[in-house]
């Protein structure tokens, strides 16, 4: 009997540390988004003079879970003329597609575990990177399903404008991350991490960096770029006609995207779990994941203080702003990165 | 080859258990209170004036051609920024001439109004 369970075990371990991998990084997910709504609401009451929410839990961190559950048991009203079934599957798109991004992203060093090799990620993929930019670009067709299938006329224009934001934003990221590649010369984004053992990418190729933070939040539709859902003229955007949790599904789509983008800027051009300087200070197996965690965390402040900082831009303004000044740009850069890693 | 994807594959089935979850939980755990103005689809209080259905900008279209158009180059260039090491200075005027040419083509379209929004 045991025998034949752990013979079952060993034939199929690769399923199950997979599985379980991918299970504690789904929930891991799942709960920083109400962790990442807290920290939002608490500095951006601390950047406008304000306290910020306070009161249920300690420094009331428990109010977006107590949110979540609210929004649960909520109705879920369908608008009558809609279309039903693209209704309920724009949500689900959004949520899906923001997950499974997730899923190519390694947040630390490999360790040995049991005897086994065990790396932080649910998939190493040789082609990581074109994989994230797959399955990240397929979050486009939730918000255009949401707009179509809710028959509203603000809907349809948030979802028209959200389109044509992020489509035209994703041939800056994919551009910029050329520059990265050209000095890596690997897809695979543990490889990449790998290759920036001594300099981050960051020091080789600052336009870069600015070019793909910039363009990475137009792409997750965050302040300044937040046109899709500007409140003042489009009521909600494309989730005007959303309720309960199908409403927070949009949310929680976006934060996840927020995420990954500050996790893809980490490793692209920070060196991932790399910590130069402080590398004595790290202790093994655990160490490269705070470190990673850290780097994520800086960026998601950062993403969370443009907000507060920056007005949002008129929507004529952001396209030319995306076809004039950042694609040439970054076709520039990829011009001076090849000529330099020629030389 | 295709074990490496066996982790994304998890993820996929965990991802789409979650958001079907989700969507599933919402619609059966919430009250149900429905008459015909709930129905109806919003506009600020007022029942819907103007149909959803109406012409927009053609510049939309534009932009997702012109996407199309560049990403694809965008794509021929991944292999060629992989291979860079080894392709020395062969790749490198080699891609400095199609880049020049993806440059000309924005410029293009650019002198052309097709980047102008009004």
């Amino acid at each position: 009997m045991i025998d034949t369970v752990t013979q079952f075990l060993s034939d199929n371990l690769v399923l199950i540390v997979g599985a379980v991998k991918a299970a504690i990084i789904a929930v891991a997910l799942l709960s920083s988004v109400p962790l990442l709504v807290w920290l939002e609401r608490r500095l951006m009451g601390r950047f406008q003079v304000r306290l910020g929410p306070n009161r249920v839990g300690p420094f009331g961190l428990a109010q977006p879970f107590a949110d979540a559950v609210k929004l649960l048991f909520k109705e879920s009203i369908v608008q009558g003329s809609a279309d039903k079934f693209l209704f309920f599957l724009a949500p689900a798109v959004v949520v899906f597609t923001a997950i499974v991004t997730f899923s190519a992203i390694p947040f630390g060093a490999s360790f040995t575990l049991f005897g086994q090799e065990i790396g932080p990620h649910v998939a190493n993929i040789n082609v990581g990177l074109l994989f994230v930019f797959a399955i990240s670009s397929m979050g486009i067709y939730g918000i255009v399903l949401a707009g179509l299938a809710s028959n509203n006329k603000y809907s349809l224009m948030g979802g028209l404008r959200s389109s044509a934001q992020m489509i035209s934003y994703e041939l800056t990221l994919g551009l910029a991350a050329l520059g990265v590649i050209i000095v890596s010369g690997s897809l695979n984004l543990v490889e990449i991490v790998e290759d920036q053992a001594v300099v981050p990418n960051i020091i080789l190729q600052p336009l870069a960096f600015i070019l793909f933070f910039t363009a990475g939040v137009a792409e997750t539709n965050r302040a300044p770029f937040d046109l899709p859902e500007a409140e003042q003229e489009l009521v909600a955007g494309f989730h005007t006609e959303y309720t309960g949790m199908k409403f927070a599904m949009f949310f929680m789509g976006e934060y996840i995207n927020m995420i990954t983008m500050s996790a893809m800027v980490t490793v692209l051009f920070l060196g991932g779990w790399n910590a130069y300087f402080f590398e004595f200070l790290v202790p093994p197996v655990i160490g490269p994941i705070i470190v990673f965690a850290a780097k994520v965390f800086l960026l998601l402040c950062v993403f969370i203080w443009l907000r507060s900082t920056f007005p949002r831009i008129r929507y004529d303004r952001l396209m030319t702003f995306g076809w004039k000044v950042m694609l040439p740009l970054a076709v520039l850069n990829l011009m001076v990165a090849g000529f330099f890693k020629v030389l | 080859m295709l074990e490496q994807y066996t982790g994304a594959f998890l993820m996929l089935i965990i991802a789409i258990g979650i958001a079907v979850g989700m969507v599933v939980a919402t619609s059966i755990l919430g009250p149900k209170h429905r008459f015909a103005d709930k129905a109806e689809p919003f506009e600020c209080g007022e029942s819907q004036i103007v149909s959803p259905h109406q012409r927009f900008s053609v510049k939309f279209y534009l932009v997702a051609v012109l996407f199309i158009l560049f990403d694809i180059e965008a794509v021929f260039l991944f292999p060629w920024a992989v291979l860079y090491k080894r392709l020395g200075v062969f790749g490198f005027v080699e891609m400095f001439l199609f880049l020049i040419i993806l440059g000309v083509g924005l410029l293009y379209v650019w002198r052309r109004g097709g980047l102008d929004w009004e």
